[in-house]
């Protein structure tokens, strides 16, 4: 029998190396990636907890999760797309526009 | 002795974990999404260990299907040729590295201070509340309790449609460039 402690400490896992992707990295669709990486762990906790409480609130709101990520990526890759045709480079520490 | 259960979960998280690794350092964006896609689906498998069954197969359907899908095109929409040769990491990854190393252990302290508490009773039968026509359950549950977060949700998407568009749409300065 897995305990719900594994299945935290494997979301935990994958959420820290979502967290090194979005802050070392300099490309955004890798940090695009990073984030993605960061939802499915919060999911796994969701969904884990669905089963250690036998409800089904955590399903539901891993789906809600789901919905969210598929609406950010379109937009996030939407403003990459635009972002690129405007400055030419896809790096996020050369995109300082709003830098004082 | 472990079960088949634990060998399934230990393959699968270890699995997840080295190729979410792969994917925050490879060079290739293509490279990396591919890892991406190795770790969705090892992520669907936990799911089913779950018996979150309709979530795994909206997993592989949503995440797999669209959204990697989604994003393979716009690496090849904005592929660099020069991008090979630049640095990966930006200037402050060294703190970053620290930052994050602090953030796991601290979740990793708090899991195993809690773990006794999280342990399922070993012999406790499932109830078949959740294991049964998941996705019907699940379908009763969303279309019920959740009718009108499940709409806000649909709306959401409907903005983001025309964000997307708009956002990808070639004319996006008023001066006619």
């Amino acid at each position: 029998m897995v305990g719900t402690g594994d299945y935290l400490i494997l979301a935990a896992a994958l959420f820290t190396i979502g967290v090194i992707g979005v802050l070392t990295r300099r490309n955004i669709i890798i940090i695009f990636m990073s984030i993605e990486l960061i939802l499915n762990a919060v999911n796994i906790n969701l969904v884990a907890f669905s089963m250690y409480w036998q409800h089904f609130t955590g399903q539901i709101y891993a789906l809600f999760v789901i919905t969210v990520a598929a609406a950010e990526a379109a937009v996030g890759l939407g403003i990459i797309i635009a972002l690129f045709r405007n400055k030419e480079t896809i790096n996020a520490d050369e995109i300082d526009l709003l830098k004082w | 002795m472990m079960t088949f259960d634990q060998i399934l979960f230990y393959a699968l998280a270890v699995i997840a974990v080295l190729s979410a690794i792969m994917v925050i350092t490879r060079r290739n964006p293509v490279h990396s999404a591919l890892f991406l896609i190795t770790t969705l689906f090892c992520v669907a498998g936990i799911y089913l260990q779950l018996h979150a069954e309709f979530l795994a197969a909206v997993q592989v359907i949503v995440y797999v299907g669209g959204i990697m899908v989604l994003f393979l095109f716009v690496i090849m929409l904005v592929n660099l040729e020069t991008l090979s040769q630049e640095r990966r990491f930006n200037r402050q990854w060294h703190i970053a590295i620290l930052v994050s190393v602090v953030l796991l252990v601290e979740f990793g302290t708090i899991i195993w201070r809690g773990k006794a508490a999280l342990q399922l009773p070993a012999n406790q039968p499932l109830m078949d509340t959740l294991t049964t026509n998941n996705s019907e359950q699940l379908g009763v549950v969303l279309y019920q309790q959740y009718m009108l977060p499940f709409e806000i949700a649909s709306f959401l998407l409907l903005v983001a449609i025309i964000g997307a568009v708009i956002l990808a749409k070639r004319r996006l300065s008023s001066d006619g460039k």
